[in-house]
């Protein structure tokens, strides 16, 4: 029990859709923490392994970089094999072939094998084994506004899942470290496998939608999965105005499911300008309609961590 | 022909450029629009299919018959996923890690393991008003694999030769993006002119080398300033196929469940000449 009171609370940022502004919002509330709060020392996550661009917004010097080796793949030694095609047989990904129909040898396409070995099983000559992959790499930076922990998944690779965990675990300890009062996480779109493991364990998910039928849709699948997971959740709606019929069907579902509505950020071109110059919104135009946005959605943050006190 | 439509980065206009590619296609040729965003599948808004047909998408998973079972533990030690443990008392099964290999099945020594259907989503296909085909693979809440189910998508029926296969991606460059575009003829990469966009797209370019897929690329939302993306495409030699501006005006559009030539008619010739100039591009390099 004492281990959960003194656990770093966990905000992770999430929408479904990709692209409606989660990491200009997570690098505007990293900036305000830093400005508001600059002795605090607050715990960044970049849970987007496979499209990770926190960091360029964030300016961060590298402190280390460590190597993910996670899946492997099935490789046939040419020597031994007899080409029976038993391997063939137990494939279920399609990765097995031969060069030419002469060919008696069989080869993996490492592209297609998903790391089962059920060819290793079935091979009576032995002469298939598995060989680890470097799946990417995990980092830890210090940045302008306090540690960042990220990660570059290889292109194509698997198990980002598995490198999202990782990168969380290790923010996690150092959290508990320095007593670290905030977690911040921002996510990957979509619901499957990274979105499950950047989930686990959080407080609270801050939902970024963006009004039209694709933003509404998608919002509904990743609050079915928070409900799932029993997460609460925030929204935030972006560029409310450019389709103001759609604000209306997001503010309905919001108050149908009784999430509670933290902010409409109006379309603002600071944002896409911000991104360019590489800096939080909230550092480049302080002023601006969008900042003042995720200023109250840092309020909204700030409340809720009180309430937890 | 398959063309893929991916981008790295999310939410740079994937589904808008498939879908209005579709309709611009509809009527002149043979069109098999599928959704392989199984997570967020959102062409269905666009193109409005009627749904003829739904099948579970599944996978195979070990149910162990613990009257047979002896407990020996060869099923845990040869699954790679993690998906079986063993207590003094019995084989445990973890649905959610299993990839559904069947290596388990086979290797048990006292034929204690029947593989049972776990389903992870639904695939449904139809038909459009333009006569579009239409398939989508949607990923069930809380199951966390997305590939298997794409690559059921990808089975694809028997289709006749002329017939252009559009493959909406999942955005990100991991293995459910790998699992879209294998087998593609070309891959069209919607992109924005941003540090995002760009560091995203380095990673599809990456894909793409290896599966050595050719490639284009449109650049969205278009602000007049693309110096650095159009240095490194030309760098690469991949061709910049159109240009979208930001118009607040086609942003309102497609929130509404508009495509591109919904909005802007005269769009449906700039993709009919875009599909053309591809179709032309694989025949030199063939």
């Amino acid at each position: 029990m004492n281990d959960q009171r003194n656990k770093t609370p966990q905000l992770i940022i999430l929408s479904g859709k990709g692209g409606t502004g989660k990491t200009s919002i997570s690098a505007g509330l990293v900036h305000l923490w830093h400005q508001q709060n600059s002795t605090g020392r607050l715990t960044v996550v970049d849970a987007d392994v496979d499209a990770a661009n926190l960091n360029l917004l964030l300016n961060s010097e590298t402190l280390a970089k460590h190597e993910f080796w996670s899946s492997s793949c099935a490789q046939i030694d040419p020597e031994n094999c007899a080409g029976c095609g038993d391997c063939i047989a137990v494939c279920r990904y399609d990765a097995i072939f031969s060069d030419s129909p002469e060919a008696v040898t069989r080869r993996v396409d490492p592209i297609a094998c998903d790391g089962c070995a059920a060819c290793v099983y079935a091979c009576g000559r032995k002469a298939i084994r598995m060989i680890s992959q470097l799946d990417g790499h995990w980092l830890h930076s210090r940045g302008d506004y306090g540690m960042l922990f990220h990660a570059e998944l290889l292109p194509g690779k698997e198990n980002s899942g598995k490198l999202v965990s990782l990168i969380k675990q290790k923010a996690q300890k150092w959290a508990e470290v320095v007593n670290s009062p905030l977690m911040i996480i921002d996510g990957p779109p979509g619901i499957g496998c990274p979105v499950i493991s950047a989930c686990s364990g959080t407080d609270l998910a801050l939902l970024i939608t963006e009004p039209g039928l694709a933003g509404l849709h998608d919002l509904q699948r990743i609050y079915a999965t928070l409900k799932h997971f029993k997460i609460p959740a925030i929204l935030c709606i972006n560029k409310a105005d450019l389709y103001p019929q759609g604000t209306l069907e997001l503010e309905s579902y919001a108050q149908h499911e009784s999430i509670k509505l933290v902010t409409k950020i109006p379309f603002d071109p600071n944002v896409h300008q911000a991104v360019r110059a590489g800096m939080p919104l909230t550092a480049y135009a302080p002023t601006s309609a969008a900042a003042q946005s995720v200023i109250t959605i840092m309020d909204e943050v700030l409340r809720w961590m009180a309430s937890r006190a | 022909m398959q063309i893929a439509i991916t981008s790295g980065k999310g939410g740079t206009g994937k589904t808008t450029v498939a879908t209005s590619l579709s309709k611009s296609l509809a009527g002149t040729r043979n069109v098999y629009y599928i959704d392989c965003d199984v997570e967020a599948p959102n062409g269905h808004l666009f193109l409005k299919p009627k749904i003829e047909f739904q099948a579970d998408a599944v996978i195979q998973i070990p149910s162990i018959d613990q009257a047979i079972c002896s407990v020996c533990g060869r099923c845990v030690e040869i699954c790679q996923f993690h998906a079986l443990a063993k207590t003094p008392q019995e084989i445990l099964v973890f649905p959610e890690l299993c990839h559904g290999c069947g290596s388990c099945t086979w290797n048990c020594k006292t034929n204690a393991i029947q593989e049972i259907e776990n389903p992870i989503g639904t695939i449904e296909s139809g038909v459009t008003a333009e006569g579009i085909l239409f398939s989508q693979g949607i990923l069930k809440i809380s199951s966390p694999m997305p590939t298997p189910i794409i690559r059921q998508l990808r089975k694809c029926p028997t289709l006749s030769e002329d017939t252009i296969v559009i493959l909406d991606s999942p955005p990100g460059a991991s293995c459910s993006v790998v699992e879209t575009l294998r087998g593609c003829d070309y891959a069209i990469l919607v992109t924005e002119s941003t540090p995002f966009g760009i560091h995203d797209l380095y990673q599809i370019l990456g894909i793409l080398q290896d599966l050595r897929i050719c490639a284009g690329v449109i650049i969205n939302r278009y602000d007049g300033n693309s110096v650095e993306l159009e240095q490194i495409l030309a760098e690469k030699n991949i061709p910049v196929l159109l240009t979208i501006p930001f118009d607040p005006l086609i942003a309102a559009g497609i929130a509404a469940g508009g495509t591109l030539i919904d909005i802007l008619p005269d769009t449906k010739q700039i993709f009919l000449e875009m599909v053309a100039q591809i179709e032309m591009s694989l025949r030199v390099t063939q």
